[in-house]
């Protein structure tokens, strides 16, 4: 793996990686009913979908000069493993700075364990919501992208 | 001894209606001895924030694919599947599904493979379920394993091959169940669902397109016989005597229209093409039609 992912992310990496399958499973369900939901000012506004995964799910990055990266996203009830990847990663990575955000490694999932349960088909799409993330970072803090 | 059928009159007028239940049938039922309910979703979490009383979780990717070859389980791998969600050859299996039953039917159709005698399918699936606020639970069911014989998977009657379909150009009709984009090679996946790497777009030379929702109702239910016969029959001249293959990306949305053919229309001949469009467009020197 390439660079030290930031220490919440790792966290849940090395949580997960703990577990046994059926813990595993649980876990992530945990994370998708721990997303908050979007607030009142992103309701009803279109956000960027992630079409590569297989279940709807829409992703906001936002930042201010200097601030943290705030991370918003939006799923159905009905598509409760895209809100779990995205409950990892609003877990890991909400309040990250820009940078730290660009350097998390895109294939950071893979030592979770989790391909084993959710198939490997699926685990692509933690790649494509952080790849999605960081292009909208990118746009709108065109200074850290440097 | 399997459950007794479903006695819906929608039902009566398809030509295998043991193959169907309604959500009804399915609570009346889920107490009795010899059912087993399994769930068989997309969202491989969907069953785990809640699933009907007792059903057990099959995985379509996981528990039906062998991990290494792209095929699916072996005679034994399916005796194993089998045996611990506590189905014995003889246990009536109902599975149902998100997403308008698509891995249900899917599911039924590797059952099919392995000749589990009684094997049906909820109309409406996971939604009509729902919809009608009927009890589910979070609850996992302790499971009592059972036996399950070792019995050969034969994939002639009912699978297709890509071979098979080079051979079926000109001699037999193919369906081609993908939305009309994918039909035409506009698009070389669903409507808003991944790019799965496809290099060509179009379809089977000579296939028709008759996109599997044509089958369904809103609320997820198959419409009834005389509307299928009407689609299929009417519109794309199928006879039920006929050598049909269908097809779609990967093989789920067709098992939905083989299905439809073969249970509700009574369609002796169907074949599924599971390598479907994901393989047919990246193969070297196959034909393809376009648009």
């Amino acid at each position: 793996m390439g660079a030290a992912l930031p220490p919440g992310l790792q966290a849940i990496v090395d949580e997960f990686a703990e577990c046994d399958r059926t813990e595993r499973l649980d876990l992530l369900l945990e994370y998708a009913n721990g997303l908050p939901d979007l607030p009142e000012r992103l309701a009803g506004q279109e956000l960027e979908r992630v079409h590569e995964c297989q279940t709807p799910l829409f992703v906001q990055a936002e930042v201010d000069a200097d601030g943290p990266v705030r991370l918003f996203f939006a799923a159905p009830d009905e598509a409760p493993t895209s809100k779990g990847f995205a409950g990892i990663i609003h877990a890991g990575l909400d309040g990250c700075t820009v940078d730290e955000v660009l350097a998390t490694p895109s294939e950071f999932a893979l030592g979770m364990g989790l391909a084993e349960v959710v198939s490997p088909l699926r685990m692509r799409s933690t790649g494509a919501i952080l790849a999605r993330i960081k292009r909208q970072l990118v746009e709108r803090a065109p200074d850290a992208a440097s | 001894m399997p459950l007794p059928a479903d006695h819906d009159p929608k039902f009566a007028a398809y030509a295998h209606p043991e193959r169907l239940v309604t959500t009804q049938w399915l609570e009346d039922h889920l107490a009795d001895d010899g059912l087993v309910v399994l769930e068989c979703n997309e969202d491989v979490l969907l069953y785990h924030t809640g699933h009907i009383p007792g059903a057990r979780k099959l995985d379509w990717h996981i528990d039906l694919n062998d991990e290494v070859t792209r095929d699916y389980i072996d005679a034994e791998g399916f005796a194993a599947m089998c045996a611990a969600r506590g189905i014995g050859r003889g246990t009536t299996v109902v599975i149902y599904g998100d997403n308008f039953n698509w891995w249900a039917a899917y599911a039924l159709w590797v059952f099919s493979l392995f000749g589990h005698p009684d094997v049906r399918l909820l109309d409406g699936g996971r939604a009509a379920w729902v919809a009608e606020g009927r009890d589910t639970t979070t609850d996992e069911p302790a499971v009592a394993p059972a036996d399950y014989p070792v019995v050969a998977r034969d994939d002639a009657a009912i699978r297709a091959f890509k071979e098979d379909v080079l051979a079926h150009i000109g001699q037999g009709p193919l369906v081609d169940v993908r939305s009309p984009g994918e039909f035409t090679g506009e698009l070389l996946h669903m409507p808003d669902y991944p790019q799965e790497g496809v290099q060509r777009g179009g379809h089977v030379p000579t296939a028709s397109s008759v996109p599997w929702k044509r089958a369904a109702n809103e609320d997820g239910t198959f419409k009834t016989a005389d509307e299928l016969r009407a689609i299929y029959e009417g519109e794309i001249g199928l006879a039920s005597g006929d050598d049909v293959v269908t097809y779609c990306r990967i093989g789920e949305r067709s098992s939905h229209t083989w299905f439809v053919l073969t249970h509700l229309l009574g369609f002796e001949h169907v074949r599924n093409y599971d390598g479907s469009w994901v393989e047919w467009g990246n193969a070297v020197r196959v034909p393809i039609e376009k648009p």
